[in-house]
C-alpha cells in the first residue's frame, strides 16, 4: 500500500487532471451527478462542523481571551496588548519560550541525524533481524508521554540506571538526580525527546530511502563510491523531503511539549525546565490568569509557524 | 567487507539496547516487592507479582480503562466517518471551495493544542460539556480531523478516475459510490487510519486533564499522571501502573505494526 500511494500524484496536480477532463465537449453526465459540486458539501459539512466548533472557534475565542484580564469567574475586563508585553517582561515567560526553542536541538536536530545513521544502518539488502530492529526502533513513538515521562524519571534518579551505568564504567563522580540538576535538568529532558522521536525520524527516512531508484546506487557503485559516499551523495538528496517533514513534525512536538515536562521536572528545578506549554495551563488552570494563559498560547502558535516555515525553507529544494 | 556487517550489527545492536534498556528498567522495577528501594537495573531476590494487582486497585485502573475504552470507541468510529466523507467530498465530488477547505484542514495540522484548550474549557464550561464523555469525545474528534480530513483526501485522489467515472455511468449515486466503491479498496488507509486514531485517542493528556475533573471518569494515561503525583517515591508500584497502561497500545502496535508505519510515513510525507 505504501507504494501505491506514494506513486500517487499530489492531490493539487490530481485536481487539474480531473477539472480537465471534465471541461471536454460533448462528454454525456447522468443528470443526479450535475450537481455534485453542491452536494459534496452536505460530506464536509460534518467533519467541518466538528473542527470549526471544537478546534477552531476555541483558537479564535483564546486570541480574544488573551486581549483580555480575566480570572475565570467575575466579568472580565479589556486588556489590550498588556498580556503580551507582560510575557517579555516577565523572565519565567520568556524564559520558558527560550527552552523551548533549546528543546528542538534535542527533539528535532539530533533525532534527525539519529535517524539518518538508523537508516543508513537498515538500508539496502534484507538482511536477518532488520524488522526486528526497525519494530525496536519506533516503539518509543507509539507510548503515552506520561508513561515515557515516568519511566525516565526513575532512569534519571539517584539510583536510577543512568547513574548505574555511569559508576560501572567509572564516572561515578558525575553522578547526580539529572532531573534536579539546575544546569542540566533541560539536557536530560530534552534527551527523553531524542529517545523517543529517533525512531520516527528513522520511519520517515526508510520510507523516503525505498523510493530511491536503485540504479542510481549503481551508478554510484560503478563510479567507485564506497558504502559512505553513496549515502552522502544518493541517499540523502532522495530523503531530503522525509528531512523536512520529519524537522517540521519534532519542532511542534518540542515547541508545544507538555506531557513530558509535566510528569518529569513540573518545570523545576527553580523554573530550569519551563515551557510554554507549561505555563499556558498554570496561568490558566492554576492561577486563574485566563488572559495571560492566551496570549502565551498566541505567542507560541506565532512561533511554531514562523519556526516550522524557516524549517520548510531551509530544507527546501532547489528550484532551478 | 566482514568486517563492515559486524560493524553495522554491532552499531544497531548498540542502538536496540539503548531502546529497550527503558523498558527492561521499569520491568524489573515492577517485579520487585512493593515498596522496595531499587538501585539501578537489578533482578529481584524474589519475583512479585503483587504490584501489578495493587496499582490496579490503587489506581482506581478499572474505571480509567473503561473511560479510555469507551472514548476511543466514540472517537474513532466518529473521526474515520467523518473524515472518510470529508475525504470523498473533497477529492471526488470537488465541492464549491475545495481548495480552500483543504487549506483550512491543513492549517490545523500546525495548530498547537495549547491555542485551542484554553478556551475551549471555558467554551465547553458554558454550555455544560466540561466533566463529560461527549465533551472529549468531540474535542478530540475535531483535533484529529486536520490529519484524517487530510489522509482520506490524498488516498481518494489517488484512485484511478476511471473507478469512479465507470460506477457513474452505470447511474450511482454519490453515497453508492462511496460505499460500494471507494471504501472497499480503501480499507488500507481505512485501517491504518483507525489504528492511529486509537493511539492519539488512548495517549491524549492535556484534553483529559484539562477538560475532565472526575477522577473516576479520567482516562488511562491521564490518571497515570496524577498517581504519580500520589506515589512518588513507590518505584515498582508506579513501575506496574506505567506498564499496565501502555500494555494495550503496545500490544495494538505490534498487532497493527504495518498500518502505524506507513500511516505515520505516508501520511506526513504528503504534507
Amino acid at each position: 500500500m505504501a507504494r501505491e500511494l506514494t506513486s500517487s500524484v499530489s492531490p493539487p496536480r490530481a485536481a487539474e487532471a480531473r477539472d480537465g477532463g471534465r471541461a471536454a465537449p460533448g462528454h454525456a453526465r447522468p443528470p443526479h451527478w450535475r450537481g455534485r459540486r453542491a452536494r459534496g458539501w452536505f460530506y464536509v459539512l460534518p467533519a467541518l462542523a466538528v473542527y470549526l466548533g471544537f478546534a477552531i472557534w476555541p483558537a479564535l475565542n483564546t486570541l480574544r481571551l488573551s486581549l483580555l484580564t480575566w480570572d475565570g469567574i467575575l466579568p472580565p475586563t479589556w486588556a489590550g496588548l498588556d498580556n503580551y508585553v507582560e510575557i517579555f517582561q516577565d523572565s519565567a515567560l520568556y524564559e520558558a519560550i527560550l527552552h523551548s526553542l533549546v528543546l528542538i536541538i534535542f527533539f528535532s536536530f539530533i533525532p534527525i541525524c539519529v535517524g539518518l545513521l538508523m537508516t543508513a544502518l537498515l538500508m539496502g539488502k534484507v538482511r536477518r533481524g532488520m524488522t526486528f530492529f526497525r519494530v525496536v526502533f519506533f516503539l518509543p513513538q507509539v507510548l503515552p508521554l506520561v508513561a515515557v515521562g515516568i519511566t525516565w524519571r526513575w532512569l534519571y534518579s539517584d539510583s536510577g540506571v543512568v547513574n548505574q551505568f555511569l559508576d560501572a564504567v567509572g564516572l561515578g563522580a558525575i553522578t547526580r538526580a539529572w532531573l534536579g540538576d539546575y544546569q542540566l535538568a533541560l539536557i536530560a529532558l530534552g534527551l527523553i525527546g531524542t529517545w523517543v522521536m529517533s525512531g520516527l525520524c528513522m520511519m520517515l527516512f526508510l520510507a523516503g530511502a525505498q523510493k530511491i531508484d536503485s540504479s542510481l546506487y549503481e551508478a554510484a557503485k560503478l563510479d567507485g563510491a564506497g558504502a559512505f559516499r553513496q549515502f552522502r551523495h544518493v541517499t540523502l538528496p532522495g530523503v531530503r523531503r522525509e528531512i523536512t517533514v520529519a524537522g517540521v513534525i519534532t519542532t511542534i512536538a518540542a515547541l508545544a511539549s507538555f506531557d513530558l515536562v509535566f510528569v518529569t521536572t513540573n518545570g523545576g528545578p527553580a523554573g530550569q525546565t519551563n515551557v510554554p506549554g507549561l505555563l499556558v495551563y498554570r496561568l490558566a488552570f492554576n492561577e486563574g490568569d485566563i488572559g495571560g494563559a492566551s496570549a502565551l498560547a498566541v505567542v507560541l502558535t506565532v512561533i511554531v509557524v514562523a519556526v516550522v516555515s524557516a524549517v520548510r525553507y531551509f530544507t527546501r529544494e532547489d528550484e532551478s | 567487507m566482514r568486517g563492515g556487517v559486524s560493524l553495522r550489527y554491532g552499531v544497531l545492536v548498540l542502538l536496540a539496547v539503548m531502546v529497550l534498556v527503558p523498558f527492561a528498567g521499569i520491568i524489573l522495577a515492577a517485579l520487585h516487592p512493593p515498596g522496595s528501594q531499587l538501585n539501578g537495573l537489578s533482578i529481584p531476590d524474589q519475583w512479585s507479582w503483587e504490584n501489578f494487582t495493587l496499582a490496579w486497585e490503587r489506581g482506581n485502573m478499572t474505571a480509567l480503562m473503561r473511560s479510555s475504552l469507551l472514548i476511543a470507541a466514540f472517537v474513532v468510529p466518529l473521526s474515520v466517518v467523518l473524515a472518510t466523507l470529508a475525504g470523498y467530498g473533497l477529492a471526488i465530488l470537488r465541492v464549491w471551495g475545495h481548495r480552500t477547505l483543504s487549506f483550512g484542514f491543513v492549517m490545523g495540522l500546525t495548530l498547537p493544542m495549547e491555542l485551542i484548550v484554553v478556551a475551549l474549557y471555558f467554551n465547553l464550561r458554558e454550555v455544560g460539556l466540561t466533566n463529560s464523555y461527549v465533551g472529549i469525545i468531540l474535542a478530540e474528534a475535531a483535533l484529529f480531523m486536520p490529519f484524517g480530513v487530510y489522509w482520506m483526501q490524498t488516498h481518494f485522489s489517488s484512485v484511478p478516475e476511471e473507478l469512479v467515472e465507470a460506477a457513474r455511468i452505470d447511474g450511482a449515486r454519490d453515497l453508492v459510490v462511496l460505499a460500494r466503491v471507494l471504501v472497499p479498496i480503501s480499507w488500507p488507509a481505512i485501517t491504518t487510519l483507525s489504528v492511529l486514531y486509537l493511539m492519539w485517542s488512548w495517549n491524549q493528556f492535556m484534553l483529559v486533564l484539562v477538560m475532565m475533573q472526575d477522577p473516576d471518569r479520567r482516562t488511562a494515561p491521564s490518571g497515570l499522571g496524577l498517581f504519580v503525583g500520589e506515589h512518588t517515591t513507590d518505584i515498582p508500584l508506579l513501575a506496574a501502573a506505567c506498564l499496565i497502561v501502555i500494555a494495550p497500545i503496545v500490544v495494538v502496535y505490534l498487532l497493527f505494526q504495518r498500518s502505524f508505519v506507513s500511516g505515520i510515513t505516508q501520511g506526513a510525507i504528503k504534507g
